[in-house]
């Protein structure tokens, strides 16, 4: 540990401020304000076309944390905290693995075992309450990856 | 310490080889993870699944049936593992102003 | 010989291994690991496991990749052994 410590000798709480601020590439600005968008409408894709293709909450989720940290590298951490709040990030990471487990303890309540959809209190035929049963839950897997993929690279800076 | 890398590497490509010689070819309805009942005379569950995800939640990726509704604890517990992972990076990572 | 490409998918996983282990440079190495997680997403793909071979693909070669670079910038571009 100590043999990496010396050799560029950083402050141990040295954040550097060169992930901070924008690049000053105009291509690398042009390029990655168009593809962002791009990104995340193919997770949102992703996500929403799950029960007919590959796909589903997880790779969607990280598909638009892809999309979010494009952003957060070439704009950098200040300017595109408009997109995805720094402080919020852990707190829709709670929210969604609440709608996960909430989600289970209501059919639970409902007279049903746990995560047992066909119990829940819509009106619904039981096999299509199945279906969006588990498009509900795909919400919060999304969520929580999303959130917690960019909150481990704002953790990493430092900001 | 070099020489174990390169020798453990070895010996990892010569039991992928070893293992795709013994594979069966593309489509095999002969394959163990094809059958109705395995050898020791109970049903494979893919068996079911295969038949019975359509019919249970209208919907044709039967992945997606698995992952979420017949193991849908699994799956919570793997959100769960991720939501403790991003917390554990922030109380690790986090630096004071 | 059924399975012709999982061969040559073994030897450019088995190489992406060496390489990523034995250079100095620690951005390689980075950019040898994601090589590394495409190729086997792409044994994945080859054997009918798609939803597997998506997530490989996506958080392997796309999001892990993010995190190396990071790393490096707050520690050392250069290895030691």
């Amino acid at each position: 540990m100590s043999a990496y410590r010396k050799e560029t000798t950083p402050p141990p709480y040295c954040i550097d401020e060169r992930m901070k601020i924008p690049t000053e590439s105009p291509v690398l600005h042009v390029a990655s304000r168009g593809i962002a968008p791009v990104i995340m409408l193919i997770g949102l894709y992703v996500f929403f076309h799950g029960h007919y293709s590959p796909g589903g909450g997880f790779q969607g989720g990280v598909l638009l944390a892809a999309g979010v940290l494009l952003l957060r590298m070439t704009l950098g951490v200040t300017q595109s905290q408009k997109l995805m709040p720094t402080t919020l990030t852990l707190k829709l990471s709670a929210v969604g693995a609440l709608i996960f487990a909430g989600t289970g303890l209501v059919a639970l309540l409902c007279g049903g075992n746990f995560l047992d959809y066909h119990f829940l209190p819509v009106w619904f035929e039981p096999v299509y309450l199945r279906y969006y049963g588990i498009l509900f839950i795909e919400v919060g897997v999304t969520i929580t990856v999303m959130t917690t993929l960019i909150a481990i690279y704002d953790d990493l800076l430092g900001c | 310490m070099k020489a174990l890398q390169y020798l453990s590497l070895a010996a990892f490509l010569a039991i992928l080889f070893a293992v795709m010689v013994d594979l069966p070819p593309r489509g095999d309805l002969q394959a163990p993870a094809q059958k109705v009942v395995n050898e020791a005379g109970t049903p494979v569950a893919g068996t079911y699944y295969i038949q019975n995800a359509y019919k249970d939640a209208k919907t044709p990726n039967m992945v997606t049936v698995i992952l979420a509704d017949y193991r849908g604890f699994d799956t919570m517990g793997e959100t769960i593992v991720v939501f403790t992972g991003g917390l554990a990076c922030f109380f690790l990572l986090r630096r004071r102003p | 010989m059924p399975w012709p490409i999982e061969f040559l998918l073994f030897v450019i996983i088995t190489v992406a291994a060496v390489v990523g282990l034995s250079v100095r440079n620690l951005l390689a190495a980075a950019v040898t690991f994601n090589i590394f997680s495409f190729m086997s997403a792409s044994i994945m793909v080859s054997l009918g496991a798609i939803d597997v071979a998506f997530t490989e693909a996506v958080v392997g070669a796309g999001v892990v990749g993010v995190y190396g670079i990071i790393a490096i910038l707050l520690t050392s571009r250069k290895s030691r052994d």
